[in-house]
């Protein structure tokens, strides 16, 4: 039941093949990949997960199977498979997972007496906006602010969070920190001239609360 | 309001006033420092001494300060967002204000990714408009920014902010200021000045909308030492406006260091004229040495009031 053309995800990039070998060495390894983000991102699917089997497999690596989760965040799909994968995986030393930072330990709950190693790292909440490249668009800060910026996020989108202007180091468009990137002071510029509404460059915005980007346990209103 | 620098007196006073930077050294030893203050002691107000400019790690600024002061000279102690959260920024104006170093210059910050540790956390818990209002607040209102309160002595600020009218969008450089200015910014130390027609526009909207009135601009000033300092600047640091008439200037001259005291000592000049603007800060980079001779051909400064 895999979802698609979904275009906001959790982006990830694999781990260099030397880094992911040096880590599976002398064991043997079964892999997950995801059928979500990291199919999205090519960093999981089942493309992904072939070809580094073949890889590992080359290295003189055994690999006892692999599997692409659907997805791997899924605890209950994934609990619900385990009869099926249990023969496989009881052979293997290792498990590879081919996911986000949350697939990792959502498999590892379920496998603890495996060894379990990321073959992937995970980068930020965005959009891929053509082949191969992504955009970040949330930081997951816990204390919104997107609507009084055109729906354009600088605590995401600018590499040093401003909230109240741009650093005055961008050149035509383009920001000082990553040559590809659009500054979004401009982007938001572009809309205040466009669009109207209290001039963000003379409104002051207080310092964020960051308190909730730092939780690590929530639990929501009954 | 009794000024709570010499700084803020020359201002009061009605001068022309001058500051200079001064970089502190990659290492412990602060015998540059020393070195530098005493070359330049008596030529400028007070003197910036930088913050990880450019996210390389350095002497603090605060320590640095202190050493400028050791010499019977005005400090400008430096504070950026990228290295420290609310916290410890707010430790540090107490800490700085305690210390007798009142004159403080709140920034951004360059982005780790310029310097010599890209690998860093960027702490950037809050933005330089932030910070202006935060020691704003410490000062006058007593209390920190999440309205628990000073015991024990507000500090004594002079509030000092940076600006750029080079960078675009052009048309809210000034708005941007004015967000400044509301914070609480007292003086503005602004980019180097090239294009002094940008810069004479930039004024221009500035006194027409009442602002030089309630902030201090102190225009920057940088002589280019070399071509391949000159090619930086051009090519390399963001938000820097060479125009090409300047660049061609420097670029064809036998003698580019006697060229570049020229050029400074031309746009001193020419700033001194434009309207609303009540100072000049220099900072040469890596040629400290040369502010002395600047400022005796363009006899601004204390030594020439």
């Amino acid at each position: 039941m895999t979802l698609c053309h979904v275009s906001s995800m959790i982006i990830s990039k694999q781990k260099s093949f030397q880094h992911i070998l040096s880590r599976v060495k002398g064991y043997s390894v079964y892999i997950f990949g995801c059928s979500e983000c990291a199919t999205m991102c090519r960093t999981g699917g089942e493309h992904e997960v072939k070809k580094l089997a073949d890889q590992l497999a080359h290295e003189g690596v055994i690999v006892t199977g692999w599997k692409i989760l659907e997805p791997a965040c899924n605890h209950m799909n994934l609990k619900r498979l385990l009869p099926t994968l249990l023969q496989d995986m009881n052979q293997a030393d290792c498990i590879l997972v081919m996911a986000c930072g949350d697939g990792v330990q959502v498999v590892s709950s379920l496998f603890p007496s495996h060894r379990i190693i990321s073959g992937n790292d995970t980068l930020f909440l965005g959009v891929k906006e053509k082949i191969n490249q992504y955009t970040r668009k949330c930081n997951l800060c816990g204390d919104c602010v997107v609507d009084q910026f055109y729906a354009l996020c600088p605590i995401a989108r600018c590499p040093k969070h401003l909230l109240n202007g741009p650093c005055g180091g961008s050149e035509q468009g383009i920001c000082e920190v990553e040559s590809n990137l659009p500054c979004v002071w401009e982007q938001i510029y572009v809309q205040f001239k466009e669009r109207g509404g209290e001039n963000p460059f003379i409104k002051y915005q207080p310092p964020h609360d960051w308190s909730q980007s730092e939780r690590i346990l929530y639990e929501a209103k009954k | 309001m009794k000024p709570v620098s010499q700084l803020q007196q020359t201002f009061d006073s009605k001068h022309f006033a001058v500051t200079a930077e001064i970089g502190p050294p990659k290492g412990a030893d602060p015998m540059s420092i020393v070195q530098k203050a005493s070359m330049l002691h008596g030529y400028a107000d007070a003197y910036n001494i930088t913050d990880n400019q450019t996210a390389v790690v350095r002497l603090s600024s605060l320590a640095g300060a202190i050493h400028v002061k050791n010499q019977q000279m005005e400090p400008i102690v430096q504070m950026g967002c990228r290295d420290r959260n609310r916290i410890a920024l707010q430790s540090d104006i107490l800490g700085a204000s305690s210390l007798g170093v009142h004159n403080m210059l709140f920034v951004t910050g360059d982005h780790q990714s310029k310097g010599n540790h890209p690998m860093a956390k960027g702490v950037f818990d809050i933005d330089s408009v932030q910070l202006i209002a935060i020691a704003r607040q410490l000062r006058d209102d007593g209390v920190f920014q999440s309205k628990d309160e000073i015991k024990r002595g507000k500090p004594s600020i002079f509030i000092g902010a940076v600006e750029n009218p080079f960078a675009t969008p052009l048309d809210i450089r000034v708005d941007r200021l004015e967000k400044k200015i509301k914070a609480g910014a007292q003086f503005i130390q602004t980019q180097s000045v090239f294009n002094i027609d940008r810069f004479t526009e930039w004024m221009q909207e500035i006194t027409e909308r009442g602002l030089d009135k309630q902030v201090h601009i102190l225009a920057g000033i940088t002589p280019i030492k070399s071509h391949r300092m000159l090619n930086r600047m051009r090519f390399h640091v963001p938000g820097v406006d060479i125009p090409d008439e300047i660049a061609q200037q420097l670029e064809s001259s036998q003698d580019i260091q006697a060229k570049a005291i020229d050029i400074s000592i031309d746009l001193i000049q020419e700033i001194k004229q434009i309207k609303g603007v009540h100072g000049i800060h220099i900072s040469a980079i890596f040629w400290e040495k040369i502010i002395p001779d600047l400022i005796k051909q363009t006899r601004i400064g204390p030594k020439y009031r």
